[in-house]
């Protein structure tokens, strides 16, 4: 996976609380099957009208925002279903960190599994950064945005920083450092309840 | 020292590393795999070379994509069947447990989960789906994943996961004939916010959990998600341990009163203090319908549509009015007097024998409204059968509804069961949002019987005033 180390980009406003899953990403495209094509899915019964006509208000259709690698939004941003398609179609797009005013937790924890930085701020921070109208940077090492002359500190698990910083993966962490503990665990469990390791019959 | 909740014990016993800062390596016993949420997941292991840890853990069942109308022969649709045959290569590939579709024991992963006694008390269960809180009713610790998570699984039977907070809703009373779980949910998620429970564990409490079928208890846990908690459970009791008694994966004799032993010690103590709580008297609960796009936007049915100059707040009052213009409704307008054109009886929130009873009850001797179009889609090929042997089929279809075969079908709406463009329906699924049910659908959720007398007079309606 990429390390995130600094951000440096445009940001992408879309000041809007609640936005969940359904709306990032339709459920009728997860039928696809490739991450690379979601990209043009962002979105997209927003972007779109349904003759496919681009509905160019749209922050997302709207040239100033032009790629942008972080998007700022509102109030429990990827709430609802867990597809992790919605943050396929975000990286797809190109976003690289999410700043909202609260996230979604399934839609958080998929975005740590892709080298997507999540990060909340207060709505008034929110605002400040979508009104900016200049790059804003983002800087996971120190963790603080910079945004003008101002600087906004945020907080994040040190674990979770640590993942993407070096842009680890889960089964690699977890079978590098954890093997010797998930085996005494299943050891242990085997004993206490023999029903959960196929001795369910007679 | 205080005692420990339901969610501390399954949390305890589940831990192989605890890291100290809130989060720790947790084992899963449990996966359940759809064909939607999982190809990416075994891409990724393949791209790794690696395989599955304990491949009897999981068991995978198509439901997402599947279609409704005929069961058998060729999927019409190209990449719905492309995303079954991969789920059914990858089970293969990887040594794991697959239910075809058309096996007898296919439908919704909620559904089948429970009724393959795959679902056990004390387990940790993951599923690439928001909706696995529904497990938690046995008293499992269960939540959803994404398709990282889940080849995570697969590959090392584990996850790294933040320990909630714990929340005790406590539902006491007793409710008034037709009305039930659903209710108590989007009574719960309109009086309090769809963001309530969230960074919360649920557990659900009182005595009118007690009195709840399982049924009942899976559509309540099911709804947890709506009100932003990632799990929701009801501690095991007899009615638990009976309707596992006997089934497929539960454990069998001596080792069945072993494991009820066991499963007993997991309620939550009696001293146990929970980080919040919340309850609701459902004694003088009216059945609740959703006017808007949020499952907050939830009232009992008698009432009206708020106006937004009442909303809480300006962002709220922005997100009513566009939720008015999106749904087609106005302020002050009685939910009653909402018209509907579809109807959808299904769902791993409500597509199970007893929702269909209640539905077929409403149903029995009347006549869906003219300008309907109402669906049944029971939640597996199990639930199917058992209602045909009941004969809640020819009730339904005697009374003008299609009779399908199982699927998520208009609660995700990835196959042919969508909304046209500003058609209404009225749903027993678990989500209102833009588009959830088709482009520029509207969406009203409700109980199966109320979604059943809404088919029949062809608008929202109390179904106390429909079979009084």
């Amino acid at each position: 996976m990429t390390p995130f180390t600094i951000l440096r980009s445009p940001v992408l406003p879309v000041l809007e609380d609640r936005v969940d899953t359904d709306v990032i990403f339709p459920a009728r495209f997860l039928l696809l099957m490739q991450r690379g094509e979601m990209g043009r899915y962002f979105f997209a019964d927003q972007r779109f009208a349904s003759d496919g006509t681009v509905i160019a208000e749209h922050p997302v259709n709207d040239p100033r925002y032009a790629g942008a690698k972080i998007l700022v939004t509102g109030a429990d941003f990827g709430c609802g279903s867990s597809r992790e398609q919605a943050v396929w179609a975000m990286t797809s797009f190109g976003i690289r960190c999410v700043i909202a005013e609260s996230l979604g937790e399934i839609f958080a924890a998929n975005c740590l599994r892709n080298g997507v930085l999540a990060i909340t701020q207060p709505r008034k921070v929110i605002g400040a950064l979508a009104e900016l109208g200049e790059p804003v940077e983002v800087d996971l090492e120190a963790q603080e945005i910079r945004a003008g002359t101002v600087i906004y500190p945020f907080a994040i698990p040190p674990a979770h920083r640590e993942r993407l910083l070096n842009g680890w993966d889960d089964i690699d962490l977890i079978l590098a450092n954890e093997g010797d503990h998930l085996a005494t665990f299943e050891a242990r469990q085997r004993l206490l309840q023999p029903w959960l390791y196929g001795a369910h019959h007679d | 020292m205080s005692g420990r909740t339901l969610y501390d014990k399954l949390w305890d016993s589940h831990i192989i590393r605890d890291f100290g800062d809130g989060t720790a390596l947790l084992y899963v016993d449990r996966h359940l795999l759809q064909e939607t949420s999982t190809h990416q997941s075994f891409v990724a292991l393949r791209e790794s070379g690696r395989a599955a840890r304990r491949p009897e853990t999981h068991l995978a069942v198509p439901d997402h994509a599947v279609p409704t109308v005929t069961r058998g022969g060729t999927i019409s649709d190209p990449l719905a069947a492309a995303q079954i045959s991969a789920l059914q290569k990858n089970s293969a590939d990887f040594g794991l447990s697959y239910i075809d579709l058309e096996d007898e024991r296919q439908g919704i992963v909620h559904v089948i989960g429970p009724e393959q006694g795959f679902t056990l008390p004390g387990i940790t269960l993951a599923c690439g789906d928001s909706h696995t809180s529904t497990h938690g009713a046995f008293g499992a610790l269960a939540f959803g994943i994404g398709a990282t998570d889940c080849a995570t699984v697969i590959a090392a039977q584990c996850l790294v996961q933040q320990k909630s907070k714990s929340l005790e809703v406590r539902l006491d009373g007793t409710p008034q004939k037709w009305v039930g779980a659903k209710d108590f949910a989007l009574a719960l998620i309109g009086q309090h916010g769809v963001g309530f429970a969230a960074g919360h564990a649920i557990e659900y409490r009182g005595n009118a959990v007690e009195q709840m079928s399982m049924a009942a208890r899976m559509t309540l846990c099911n709804m947890s998600i709506e009100g932003g908690a990632r799990v929701g459970m009801i501690a095991g009791d007899e009615v638990t341990f009976e309707y596992l008694r006997g089934r497929p994966y539960a454990p069998q004799g001596e080792y069945f009163d072993e494991a009820v032993a066991y499963w007993r010690t997991l309620a939550s103590d009696a001293d146990a203090v929970f980080d919040k709580s919340v309850t609701l008297d459902v004694g003088s609960l009216a059945p609740y319908v959703t006017w808007g796009t949020s499952p907050q936007d939830a009232l009992p049915v008698f009432d009206r549509i708020p106006h937004p100059d009442d909303a809480p707040n300006e962002g709220e009052a922005r997100r009513w009015h566009r939720a008015l213009d999106y749904m087609g409704i106005h302020a002050g307008q009685a939910l009653e007097d909402i018209s509907i054109d579809r109807v959808f009886i299904g769902s791993c929130t409500n597509g199970r024998i007893e929702d269909l009873r209640l539905a077929a009850e409403v149903a029995a001797g009347r006549r869906v409204a003219a300008n309907v179009s109402a669906i049944v889609v029971p939640g597996s090929t199990s639930v199917k059968r058992q209602a045909e042997a009941e004969g809640l089929d020819r009730i339904f279809i005697e009374a003008g509804f299609e009779w399908r075969h199982s699927g998520c079908s208009m609660c995700v709406a990835m196959n042919s069961d969508r909304l046209e463009p500003g058609q209404r329906c009225a749903s027993t699924s678990n989500r209102n949002f833009e588009g959830r049910q088709g482009r520029n659908g509207r969406t009203h959720l409700m109980s199966p019987a109320m979604a059943a007398a809404a088919a029949i007079h062809g608008h929202l309606v109390d179904v106390r005033e429909v079979v009084a």
